[in-house]
């Protein structure tokens, strides 16, 4: 008795061990959006500051594109623009900028200070955007497809690894999809 | 310069703190009690350094230096000075650097003024303190450095979250960390105890005070988390079951359990194994707790950011510090002997329920807070365990432990006499059942449950007092005799009589703040009117106001009562522009009786404000008893301990004293 007394609390405790381990591999930025798989809200935001057009839903259409919310005041967004600017380089998927609450010019001035990796921009000073799109802080950036569909949402700075694992691979497979669906439309 | 010098302290701190883990065990190995006593210096030295890096971490804040990722990704220069400081504690980082600073200043406390400080089980316990320093200044080191430099820096930073910029939550980790990382003096004592095999009244004695430390910081800790949680989230609730508050409470159940035992190894030296295995458990479910809430594994509302490695690096610690003592603790365990034994009717019995009561209740927090683990681990379904899980499970326990508190207290060591003990409760038993129909009718529709725990509140109150006044013969002879004999009890005991009144206080407001608030929500314009309890609160003005890093609308609202003009009372809804968040503070007009509570919501154009009102009665006695409570922690610790009876090994001690 005295012996199951002694060794219950190491047992208990390799087999909560076990499931710590299991925890593990679960990825607690798993924050499930809602809007998975569903249209991208109508977007009609006015161009910054600066800036000749804004963006509109319609400027993506048939594109697989990036929806980055960022903001002049947002300190992660400094960490993951390097990164931004590399994929614009690459040209390898249309990025779009949705300037969250920043006060006016603030935005255009960030982007001509950093660099501007975006081919749209539209201005979210109000955050209106931002609400119908269920974000929860800056940075976060959603994955587009040609049919106008969200079909991921990353929370936090785009670093190379989560271009390079995540997004990217995403990305050219929904371009495949997207020469797919062409090539059906030429043979139909 | 500063970050590199903080980097660099902390660094010297890691290695004092390897010295100080390796020397006494090799000086336990090889008999050499130079070895052994390099301990203490150690101690000393690691404390120095951690207070340093922790100094220069509070200078980066404090003078917004945004050429460190830590101050920018927290600060912002627009910030009050105040905030800047508790920013420091307010992420990842830099509360574990608070963590081990808490944790150094422990061990350099304990090898300063530990009763015992000179003997082989304190070098042994500070070997132990040392060992678990390292591995979590090792965790900051390469994993969650503080000190980092970020390059090109920023004009400025991203502000700390604005629900942290307040008074209450700067100063409640710091206490909260106080109680939790004062187990690890009891913890490395259990340890300490097991390898040298000596765990007798002595070790108690030795330990009792840290216990008592840690256990009175833990319950302060807590209830300020709990009263912030109150005003500042604007819910009107002070406690929700979330992860982050059941892993400050659940090394609270263990620690209040070890307090009573550890008195049964004092005064009978017996429950030996049963209050190792309860101090290796507090400091463990401390770990847990403030642990993996950061590992990725539970998340939360107060979850840091997170990053895997830094899971596997803590659950490697984990499993090193609980994994490891819980196999010396098989190991070993068997050789303790209890030299006593007793009745099931007497204060050791007593205290014994007490502690699987406790223990009991804190297996159904512990399983409510990580079932949702099991579950989506298990079957990949997201569930989570609200309140009214732990209201079934956790509440009639208690309930259970609040009806035998006080016969349990005035049994006599060894063997008691249930009747006699009884008998001074009547006049306390007829009060509790007086209370229980009082409230019931009162509160009628609210659950009768709620006011039966009101009974029962009452009920440990009044007996304690009865309890107390029997023991200091109040009534038999002149008052000033009386008073006299209070003056003279022994502080252990007004410690527990404080405490265990405390806790009567703190289950009567539990009680009035969580069933019987009322609560109304209404669209107001300026000068309607809603009712709160007893009272009306009319909507005067709403104005835009100006903060120094928020703006805010301000209303004004007059409490009136038949008509008549009370007092005003203001409540705010801030937009803190650089992180983008809105919070609330609401309007809190706090009397012994009940709280009046108003926050102000959304604007409807047209239609108004949402208003929430809530009354709730008794609330203020929730936190007003956590005081009592901790004020019983320090009573109790003045206790004046009888010299050294026994002394492992007198000469030992004295050759250990000539050489520090």
């Amino acid at each position: 008795m005295k012996r199951f007394f002694l060794l219950a609390p190491l047992a208990l405790f390799i087999v909560l061990g076990g499931y710590f381990v299991a925890g593990l591999k679960r990825d607690p930025m798993r924050i499930p959006s809602v809007l998975i798989d569903r249209p991208l809200p109508a977007i009609e935001l006015d161009a910054i500051e600066g800036f000749e057009k804004g963006f509109s839903s319609r400027d993506i259409e048939g594109e697989v594109a990036l929806v980055n919310i960022f903001g002049s005041w947002c300190a992660s967004c400094v960490i993951e623009h390097p990164m931004l600017m590399e994929i614009a380089a690459s040209g390898e998927v249309v990025i779009v900028g949705i300037d969250w609450k920043d006060p006016k010019g603030a935005g255009a001035l960030w982007l001509r200070k950093n660099g501007n990796p975006y081919h749209f921009v539209g201005d979210d000073a109000a955050g209106r955007t931002a609400i119908d799109l269920g974000v929860t802080g800056a940075p976060e950036t959603f994955v587009v497809d040609a049919n106008g569909r969200i079909r991921y949402k990353h929370v936090g700075p785009v670093t190379p690894e989560v271009w390079r694992y995540q997004l990217r691979p995403l990305v050219r497979q929904l371009k495949e999809l997207e020469y797919d669906v062409e090539d059906d439309d030429v043979e139909g | 310069m500063l970050a590199e010098l903080g980097q660099f302290t902390l660094i010297l701190a890691f290695l004092a703190a390897i010295i100080q883990a390796l020397f006494p065990f090799v000086g336990l190995m090889q008999r050499d009690d130079g070895l052994r006593a390099i301990a203490r210096s150690a101690a000393l030295a690691q404390g120095a350094l951690v207070v340093s890096a922790f100094a220069c971490l509070m200078a980066l804040h404090a003078t917004s230096d945004f050429s460190v990722a830590n101050v920018v990704e927290n600060s912002h220069s627009a910030k009050p000075f105040v905030y800047k400081l508790s920013g420091v504690w307010g992420n990842h980082e830099g509360s574990m650097l608070l963590w081990v600073l808490i944790l150094s200043l422990y061990g350099a406390t304990a090898a300063r003024f530990s009763r015992n400080r000179r003997s082989s089980l304190t070098s042994t316990a500070l070997a132990v303190q040392g060992a678990v320093a390292a591995a979590f200044i090792a965790f900051i080191l390469f994993t969650s450095n503080p000190f980092e430099r970020i390059f090109p820096p920023p004009a400025d930073g991203a502000d700390l979250n604005p629900l942290l910029q307040d008074p209450g939550l700067a100063v409640h980790p710091p206490f909260l960390y106080l109680g939790y990382v004062g187990f690890s003096i009891t913890f490395a004592y259990a340890i300490a105890g097991l390898i040298e095999r000596r765990i007798d009244a002595d070790w108690a004695r030795t330990v009792r005070p840290w216990a008592l430390a840690a256990w009175m910081f833990l319950t302060i800790g807590i209830a300020l988390g709990s009263w912030w949680a109150y005003y500042e989230l604007g819910w009107g609730g002070f406690w929700a079951w979330d992860p982050v508050e059941n892993a400050s409470f659940m090394p609270w159940l263990a620690g209040t359990a070890f307090l009573h035992s550890v008195r049964v190894v004092e005064k009978r030296e017996a429950l030996k194994v049963w209050t190792v295995l309860l101090a290796i458990l507090a400091f463990s479910l401390s770990l847990i707790g403030t642990f993996l809430v950061r590992s990725g594994i539970l998340t939360s509302v107060h979850a840091f950011a997170v990053d895997p490695a830094r899971g596997v690096f803590i659950l490697a610690i984990l499993s090193a510090v609980i994994g490891g003592s819980f196999a010396l603790f098989a190991v070993r365990g068997a050789l303790l002997k209890s030299t006593s034994t007793f009745q099931p009717v007497s204060r050791e019995g007593a205290i014994l329920l007490n502690n699987v009561l406790l223990m009991t209740a804190c297996g159904t927090v512990f399983i409510g807070t990580f079932y949702p683990l099991f579950v989506d681990i298990v079957s990949g379904e997201r569930i989570s365990v609200g309140p009214p899980f732990f209201n079934a499970t956790f509440l009639p326990i208690i309930a259970l432990l609040l009806f035998v508190l006080a016969p349990g207290a005035a049994l006599a060591w060894k063997r008691g006499d249930l009747k006699r003990a009884c008998a001074q409760f009547w006049t306390a038993a007829i009060a509790g059942c007086a209370f229980f129909a009082i409230a019931a009718w009162l509160t009628w529709p609210k659950p009768v449950a709620a006011a039966f725990g009101a009974g029962l509140a009452v009920w440990v109150f009044a007996a304690t007092l009865a309890d107390l006044s029997s023991r200091i013969k109040l009534g038999d002879g002149p008052l000033s005799a009386a008073y006299a004999r209070l003056k003279a009890l022994p502080p252990s005991y007004a410690g527990m009589i404080v405490a265990h009144i405390g806790l009567a206080i703190v289950a009567l407001g539990v009680l009035g703040a969580g069933v019987w608030r009322t609560e109304a929500v209404q669209l107001m314009n300026t000068g309607d009117v809603i009712r709160v309890g007893a009272y009306d609160a009319r909507l005067i003005d709403v104005a835009d106001f100006a903060g120094p890093n928020f703006a805010a609308e301000h209303a004004v609202f007059r409490i009136e009562k038949n008509g008549a003009a009370i007092r005003e009372l203001i409540a705010e809804r801030r937009f803190y522009p650089v992180r983008g968040m809105q919070t609330t503070e609401a309007g809190i007009w706090t009397t012994l009786a009940g709280d009046v509570y108003l926050t102000l919501g959304e604007r409807t154009a047209g239609a108004g404000w949402a208003v929430r009102a809530y009354y709730h009665p008794l609330v203020a006695l929730l936190w007003f008893g956590a005081g009592v409570m901790a004020f019983g922690g320090i009573l109790a610790g003045f206790d004046r301990l009888p010299t050294r009876r026994r002394v492992g090994a007198p000469q030992k001690a004295a050759v250990l004293g000539a050489a520090t």
